[in-house]
């Protein structure tokens, strides 16, 4: 029973003008254990601030997220998050990065040591231990936060935009190895996401959200991801069930920019 | 070793400067060179091209390097050493020769006379044209008309050579004859002959040129120099005799003295006379006076008739000619080689005016801070930077207070009748709290830089320890920087030095003023500093931290620090800068130590070799802690700018 509840969530924002700004309004799901769920919607949707009541940065005006039977009510170990640009310790080695959950509880360095090298070795990154972060490719950081993520064995892990600074070539590389991990840890995953096509390929449940109110807009169970696992991601996407979802989606969040950019009101 | 070098200073100069030459001469060629072959790169603005190019670098270094010789006169003293001594000679009958030449127009375009003539006559005039605005009676305006027609004949018969006086021509005939006799002499390669034994004596016994400071020798110590010598002391005499002639012809005395009763005359009605207005009476004053001050002007006798000085005048053009073409190569070598400025002579000594006095000669400078360097010597009966043996004893002592010994229990001991004195644990424990035992010694340095140094070093140190905590405490609670931000930026913005006098006041103008002082300039730049690193933590990595399961503490330690690492490095920085100028300046305003003190003290006794000297210590000093930050700066945060 590692569920993720999201019951009745509303978060309200008021703007320095003034303005309430209704950011989620009633979101309620329930995240199974082992599940990928990838998070989509146009610009203001409400995506990030969901991601970050779930990691327990912010506290939701009303509504309650559950985490295993246990209200969330700030950060913690047990959700892990990748950051968009990586936000690693740039001070650090890559090493000291990715043990740095385990350095601050203290664990034992001998132990620490022998993780950290498996985790380097299942994100690629092998031999680059004492190597300084600043001197990585934007591809390898992204390896680095997930891994330093993932060595703490949290039960959730959050990934808000995590490849969507990264080039075309990187970006699907990086996606199989979420996929990867994803299979071979069966961790539960909620990726944000404003690629389409991402979200598609790492999404076994598919959110589609729509803005003000943010509001989960429409959910779809794709088999995508767990072909993704076997096949080559380009013959996926060849696919016409790919292609007309796609295209079913693309015409969904272009009609709600249409509508916020056209007559639409704050 | 340091003597021997001073004394071969010309010599190694003179080498130097070859060298600087040719070092300057062969840079420019490789860089040309190298230029050359870059020349295939067009492309203008090409940042590589700024790399590299040590041979620009000596081409600088030494063209800063002659400049400076060649300005202070550092190359003329190495290639002639004697010039000084010659051209104070030559300056000596300069400054002879000048009160006689100024009444003939060789420096100015008219004669003394003439210059006097137009004066007098136009004050004269003036003082007639003002007779008729003055409430005056008319009889005493005519009277005053009729003196200052006098005055005025008085004045120009002078130039009358009927008036002159009759001994004149023939003593104006012999100080012409002299100054041609001394012409001769001079063009005489036996005159003055040889120097006697005492003049040669003297003469080796003065120190040389810059030897004791900027002073010349001012005793003739070349042939060239005795003859100078010699000819300056004979048209000494000759200007003093031709200044003392005065034009008093009996003529004029009788119309002076004729004036003068006039004037005496109209005064003595004038003061018995008691119905006169107020300010008739003022205007009448102030009218004798002006007359009385005319007649005091042409009574001088200054001037003579108008060609009754040829002779003097031609025999003096002569003098001229003869006196620059005996200079010969040395007149040339003045021009050239002792720029900006030359030398003088005064009644007593001869010095050196314009750059060759205000920029000190590099191997003078090099060695006055040689001399001063030394411990025994110093500044002010203080080293510059040294070090003193001073016992470990002593220094454990600082860290106990006295009292403690009072703490131990008993009485300290008493003599005993024959006199002997034993020691108790009571005594023992009072000895070495206060540092009374025999202990080893190590070495302390101080002095001057070193006192300097360690104020900056201590005010920079609690300026970091104090100011880093708050800064980061501000960046993160809006409390914090509500509350002291007002408190620092009320101070903060002051100049450090508007505070110095009173922080100097209340502190002492000892260590413990200047400290003060420096702590207020370190710790706002590193409370601002501190603040700004932590205000500028991206969100995302305290996220990233807290979701990892990082404490509060452990995030303000693990990343909240490291992260405004690269500002309070660069906080420091400026903080050493700051406090580097005011400390110096704080110096200059009070005490009895330091860099600042030492500079201050020379400049009052217009030692420009110390000036420099200090000069070249504070910017060594300046570069050398930048140095250090920079060091450290690439060493610790080698991802600044990268992140």
């Amino acid at each position: 029973m590692s569920d993720l509840v999201s019951d009745n969530l509303n978060m309200q924002f008021t703007t320095p003008s003034g303005l309430v700004v209704h950011a989620l309004k009633d979101v309620s799901f329930t995240l199974k254990k082992g599940e990928l769920l990838s998070v989509l919607g146009p610009s203001g949707c409400g995506k990030t601030t969901l991601l970050n009541i779930v990691a327990g940065f912010l506290k939701p005006t009303s509504g309650s997220v559950e985490l295993d039977g246990k209200e969330i009510e700030g950060p913690g170990v047990d959700r892990g998050m990748v950051f968009q640009q990586g936000a690693l310790f740039e001070w650090l080695t890559v090493a000291q990065n990715v043990d740095f959950g385990l350095r601050m509880k203290g664990a034992d360095p001998t132990e620490t040591a022998k993780k950290v090298d498996e985790w380097l070795e299942i994100v690629g990154l092998a031999g680059f231990g004492d190597t300084p972060t600043y001197q990585l490719s934007g591809g390898m950081q992204q390896r680095i936060a997930l891994a330093r993520c993932l060595i703490n064995d949290p039960d959730l892990i959050l990934m808000d935009e995590p490849l969507g600074a990264l080039d075309a070539l990187t970006r699907e590389k990086m996606q199989s190895l979420v996929l990867k991990i994803w299979k071979e840890t069966g961790k539960t995953i909620m990726i944000i996401t404003h690629s389409v096509e991402e979200a598609l390929m790492l999404g076994e449940r598919l959110f589609v959200m729509a803005p003000r109110p943010g509001r989960l807009h429409k959910e779809y169970h794709l088999p995508f991801a767990e072909m993704g696992l076997t096949q080559d991601p380009r013959d996926i996407k060849k696919t016409q069930h790919f292609s007309e979802t796609r295209e079913e989606i693309l015409s969904m969040i272009w009609d709600m920019e249409e509508e916020i950019m056209g007559g639409g009101s704050l | 070793m340091s003597e021997f070098l001073f004394e071969q200073r010309n010599t190694i100069v003179a080498f130097l400067i070859i060298g600087l030459i040719i070092s300057l001469a062969l840079s420019i060629v490789k860089g040309r060179r190298v230029m050359a072959t870059e020349r295939t790169d067009l492309v203008f603005g090409n940042p590589a091209k700024a790399l590299g190019g040590w041979y620009w670098i000596i081409t600088g270094m030494s063209f800063v390097m002659l400049i400076w010789f060649y300005f202070s006169w550092d190359a003329a003293r190495a290639y002639n050493p004697k010039a000084a001594n010659e051209l104070c000679q030559v300056a000596k009958v300069e400054s002879a020769i000048k009160p006689m030449r100024s009444q003939f127009p060789l420096d100015k375009q008219n004669l003394r006379g003439t210059d006097l003539i137009a004066r007098d006559s136009a004050q004269l005039e003036r003082i007639n044209n003002s007779l008729q605005t003055l409430a005056l009676q008319n009889s005493v305006k005519l009277e005053a008309a009729a003196i200052l027609t006098s005055l005025h004949s008085a004045l120009v018969d002078q130039a009358n050579p009927v008036y002159m006086k009759a001994s004149l021509a023939t003593e104006f005939k012999s100080i012409a004859a002299r100054i041609d006799s001394l012409t001769a002499n001079f063009n005489d390669p036996d005159f003055p002959g040889q120097p006697t034994v005492a003049q040669q004596a003297a003469a080796a016994a003065q120190p040389g040129w810059g030897d004791t400071g900027k002073e010349i020798p001012v005793l003739a110590t070349t042939p060239l120099g005795y003859r100078y010598e010699a000819i300056a002391a004979e048209i000494r005499l000759i200007a003093k005799d031709f200044v003392k002639l005065r034009n008093t012809s009996p003529h004029l005395l009788a119309q002076v003295a004729d004036i003068n009763s006039r004037i005496k005359d109209a005064k003595a009605r004038f003061k018995a006379d008691l119905n006169i207005s107020i300010e008739e009476q003022e205007a009448r004053t102030r009218l004798y006076s002006q007359l009385n001050k005319m007649l005091k002007r042409i009574d001088d006798g200054a001037i003579y008739p108008p060609n009754s000085l040829d002779d003097i005048q031609s025999s003096l053009v002569a003098f001229d000619k003869t006196h620059i073409a005996q200079q010969g190569s040395l007149k040339a070598f003045d021009t050239w080689m002792m720029p900006g400025g030359r030398i003088m002579a005064g009644n007593s000594a001869c010095s050196e005016q314009g750059s060759g006095r205000w920029l000190p000669k590099p191997s003078d400078t090099l060695g006055t801070l040689m001399r001063i360097a030394d411990p025994d010597i110093g500044f002010k009966d203080i080293p510059l930077l040294w070090y003193r043996w001073q016992p470990v004893g002593g220094m454990i002592a600082f860290l106990f207070p006295d009292w403690i010994a009072e703490l131990v229990p008993g009485d300290y001991p008493r003599h005993t009748q024959n006199g002997e004195i034993k020691s108790n644990f009571k005594s023992n424990v009072q000895d070495f709290v206060t540092g009374n035992y025999e202990s080893f010694s190590i070495p302390v340095p101080m002095g001057h830089m070193w006192d300097s140094i360690i104020r900056v070093v201590i005010g920079l140190f609690f300026g970091i320890i104090l100011g880093v905590p708050l800064g980061l405490f501000m960046g993160l609670s809006r409390f914090a920087k509500g509350f002291f931000d007002p408190m620092v930026e009320l101070y903060r913005p002051v100049p450090p030095l508007a505070w110095a006098p009173l922080i100097l006041t209340i502190f002492g103008i000892q260590d413990d003023g200047k400290i003060f002082l420096l702590f207020m300039v370190a710790f706002a730049i590193m409370v601002i500093s501190a603040r700004t690193g932590a205000t500028g933590t991206q969100l995302s990595k305290i996220h990233a931290a807290h979701s990892l399961g990082a404490s509060h503490r452990q995030i303000l330690r693990r990343v909240i620090l490291p992260n405004s690492l690269p500002e309070i490095l660069t906080g420091i920085r400026i903080s050493i800068g700051v406090c580097w100028g005011t400390l110096v300046a704080a110096e200059m305003l009070a005490g009895t130590t330091g860099i600042g003190f030492v500079e201050n003290v020379a400049r009052k006794q217009s030692d420009y070799e110390v000036i420099w000297v200090t000069i070249i210590i504070l910017g060594v000093l300046g570069l050398l802690f930048d140095l250090i930050m920079r060091a450290v700066i690439t060493r610790t945060i080698p991802w600044r700018g990268k992140g």
